[in-house]
């Protein structure tokens, strides 16, 4: 297929997936506003988040104050900020609509919807929408566009470009979550294991669609390293790393596979799966949980520059 | 039913009685409730908004993704009156390229005194570089649209033609699957035969014009300026229907005798490239130097036969006002036929005389940019104020050559949903004629229709909209 349209397919996607995690943390924030101050309390939650997100100095030119509802305009509507909920939304559909030959009428029309809703998100009175519904409705309009690309794409290199876009941008995410909660939430380490810090845990699994999941798969208590495990290591858990790179492996192979051709992308990937198979969480609280995060990040990272040098520019390997 | 306004031919009253073909739908219109109605409208809308098909015009602002009006009651013709446009659309499209192979090489219409030298060779769209370059089966224009009013039962009109890139079919498509959609029971109550071959014709016509030397089943692709066109949609919506790549300049390159593509696997060969882009931009070493748009080297490749462009670079001078005069000559001339369809008179400013009758009677006349289109170089006497009427006198006193004139023709009128239920709206007619080994035409086209009362305007860009266009099967 066209190199190009490879780069639309993946970034689409890409997008799909940051806006959803735009809302998750929105949610996060909104959860752990809610509790009592710690170390800086409601601003220094909200700070931790839109660095996460890589935008905290823009919002602080632009909005100075750390308002809630100035945090949900920039979170969700702001259309300079590029990791905002509409940012992603329309980044997509605009990836989608150049690439429209290469999507099926449903997928377009998960991605077309979306675009068209938000529109009418942006002209509701503000009042009328709770934090909730906008998180929600992320969720559900990023489930449909997956959906529809799951249920009716061909399962040619187009498939497995898209699906690229959403393992990397995921795994990057889920470490970029975890992040926030470990390294800024926490002014010094003696709050782990405490009372307070179980809860702004749950809130982080929550806003992962996870918390029921982990009950379900370790029962009894909520501690860090389970949590550090579950989210990290443990291979049932969609959104954790290790499912999430292997998952993009799966994707590389396929395409290697079709392209009669294997990829140092591949290569890349299989050496982080293996780190990862044979982790353990008591190792990586020794490295350093933002330590190892960062240092996950940039290998991810590794694995999407070689996907964009092997197959979205089409020079000649 | 109100009587037929007696001045312009009603495509579905004769006096007070309804036509035949159009019985079913008077029916069908006088049962739907009003509620249904305006259901079935919002819903054809949000329809069109949901594939996407959307419009911009150029430099009008507003909404970039406005949707051009569709309107729900059908356009009908019988299988007779088809056969005889069908008839008079190919020929034309034979003649127009029969034109075209020969003003690039031997003259022999120019020779033989019918059409003055200058008008071709000096003509904007007359390419230079083409001169002496015989494309695969001498095929210039590939997809022909003629645009065609009707003035009475058997009186049609060719308004213009459109050798290079005619747009619009994705609407003549999706008109009809909309259609289809929300009315089912019309499809099973009339006999309508289905547009939906022309994908696959259109593919069947570029194959068949694959460059010589290319070997096995061709390798076509859709060349488009980009997603900011206004017919991007459209360009996106037939490479996906004929399953072919859809590619910008940036996506070709050319290297030895052939164009490749840069995909996900490296380079592929292309073997015919159906440009949606003005020849101006196809190669940056040929045609524009200044240029950062285009693929440079390819007309080489072309010149060379590596590679075919439809439709060939050049084409566009045959669709020219200043030569469209001459197409019922060229019938003659090259076909050795009487031409079927005819021409809207027109009065050349450049000729003295012609001028003169113009500027005397411009309150009745339409007159037209030579190299305009799109409706906004303009003068509808009729319709204009008298301000208006003096712009244009002062436009063709400085530059005749630059205008034609036209006297305003009784378009026909077709039922149109309004407020009040339906009324007459004046409309023309594009159907879109493939050339390649075989000329071919799909039993439709796409009707644009004046939605503002009384007015003569079909262009979308001035409050045109569209209709389903249907023929009766026999």
């Amino acid at each position: 297929m066209l190199s190009r349209t490879a780069s639309h397919l993946y970034w689409m996607a890409r997008y799909i997936e940051r806006a959803e995690t735009t809302a998750r943390l929105l949610q996060v924030g909104a959860r752990n506003a809610l509790l009592p101050d710690i170390g800086g309390g409601f601003r220094n939650d909200w700070e931790a988040i839109l660095q996460a997100s890589g935008s905290l100095e823009m919002f602080r030119e632009k909005y100075g104050e750390t308002k809630q509802r100035n945090l949900e305009t920039f979170l969700f509507f702001d259309a300079e900020n590029p990791a905002s909920v509409r940012s992603c939304i329309e980044l997509a559909r605009e990836n989608a609509r150049v690439v429209r030959t290469g999507l099926t009428s449903q997928t377009w029309d998960a991605m077309n919807t979306a675009f068209q809703e938000m529109k009418e998100l942006h002209r509701t009175e503000r009042s009328k929408l709770s934090l909730t519904d906008l998180a929600e409705w992320t969720s559900r309009a990023c489930a449909q566009a997956r959906g529809s690309i799951h249920a009716t794409q061909l399962r040619n290199d187009g498939y497995h470009f898209m699906n690229l876009g959403f393992t990397l941008e995921r795994a990057d995410n889920t470490a970029r979550m975890l992040d926030v909660k470990y390294y800024v939430l926490l002014p010094s380490l003696s709050y782990v294991g405490s009372g307070l810090d179980q809860t702004q845990w749950v809130t982080l699994l929550r806003s992962m669609s996870a918390h029921r999941a982990f009950n379900w798969t370790y029962r009894g208590e909520i501690t860090a390293a389970r949590i550090a495990h579950f989210l990290i290591l443990n291979r049932q858990f969609p959104r954790s790393l290790l499912t999430a790179v292997e998952d993009t492996l799966d994707h590389l192979d396929h395409l290697a596979r079709g392209y009669k051709n294997p990829s140092r992308a591949q290569s890349a990937a299989r050496s982080l799966l293996a780190e990862l198979a044979e982790a353990e969480v008591e190792h990586i609280f020794d490295e350093g949980l933002h330590e190892f995060l960062t240092r996950f990040m940039g290998q991810n990272a590794g694995i999407a520059n070689i996907v964009q040098e092997t197959y979205l520019t089409g020079e000649p390997a | 039913m109100a009587q037929a306004d007696q001045n312009f031919f009603n495509e579905m009253l004769n006096g007070t009685d309804v036509r035949a073909a159009y019985e079913n739908l008077d029916r069908w219109q006088a049962n739907m409730p009003s509620d249904l109605r305006s259901l079935k409208q919002h819903e054809a809308e949000q329809l069109f908004r949901r594939v996407g098909i959307t419009f911009a015009v150029y430099g009008e602002g507003g909404d970039p993704e406005r949707l051009i009006p569709f309107d729900m009651f059908p356009r009908v013709f019988t299988a007779d009156e088809w056969r005889k446009l069908e008839r008079g659309i190919k020929q034309r499209a034979a003649a127009l390229n029969a034109f075209l192979a020969d003003v690039y090489d031997g003259r022999e219409i120019i020779r033989a005194g019918k059409i003055p030298e200058h008008i071709v060779t000096r003509n904007e769209a007359f390419e230079k570089a083409m001169v002496g370059i015989r494309p695969p089966m001498n095929i210039w224009s590939h997809i022909v649209g003629i645009d065609l009013v009707r003035t009475g039962r058997d009186q049609f009109y060719v308004l213009e033609d459109n050798c290079r890139t005619p747009s619009g079919v994705s609407y003549m498509l999706q008109n009809r699957e909309i259609m289809m959609r929300m009315f089912p029971q019309l499809f099973v109550e009339n006999r309508i035969a289905p547009v939906d071959g022309y994908a696959s014709a259109l593919w069947r016509t570029l194959a068949s014009v694959a460059p010589k030397k290319c070997e096995g089943e061709p390798n076509i692709v859709i060349l488009t300026p980009g997603q900011f066109n206004s017919a991007y949609y459209e360009h996106s919506f037939l490479a996906d229907l004929m399953g072919v790549e859809l590619v910008e300049g940036q996506d070709l390159f050319v290297e030895g005798d052939f164009c490749w593509m840069k995909t996900t696997e490296g380079p592929q060969k292309v073997d015919v490239i159906y440009r949606r882009i003005d020849d101006a931009f196809l190669d940056p070493l040929c045609f524009r130097p200044d240029s950062m748009l285009g693929i440079p080297g390819l007309m080489n490749v072309y010149r060379s036969g590596g590679v075919t462009i439809c439709s060939a670079p050049g084409a566009g001078v045959a669709d020219d006002k200043a030569i469209y005069t001459f197409v019922p000559e060229m019938v003659r001339f090259y076909l050795g036929e009487a031409p079927i369809l005819e021409n809207v008179p027109t009065y050349q400013c450049a000729k003295t005389d012609d001028c003169k009758y113009v500027l005397e009677n411009l309150e009745e006349l339409v007159v037209k940019e030579v190299h305009g289109s799109g409706g906004y170089g303009m003068l509808v006497g009729p319709k204009a104020d008298k301000a208006m009427i003096e712009l244009f006198r002062d436009k063709i006193r400085a530059r005749p050559q630059n205008y034609i004139a036209q006297p305003t023709l009784a378009l026909s009128t077709v039922p149109t949903f309004v407020e009040e239920g339906i009324a007459p709206r004046h409309v023309d007619l594009r159907p879109y004629c493939l050339v390649g080994e075989k000329i071919e035409l799909v039993p439709g086209g796409l009707t644009r229709v004046a939605l503002n009362e009384g007015s003569l305007v079909v262009n979308s860009s001035q409050g045109g909209g569209v209709k389903d266009t249907w023929v009766l099967a026999e």
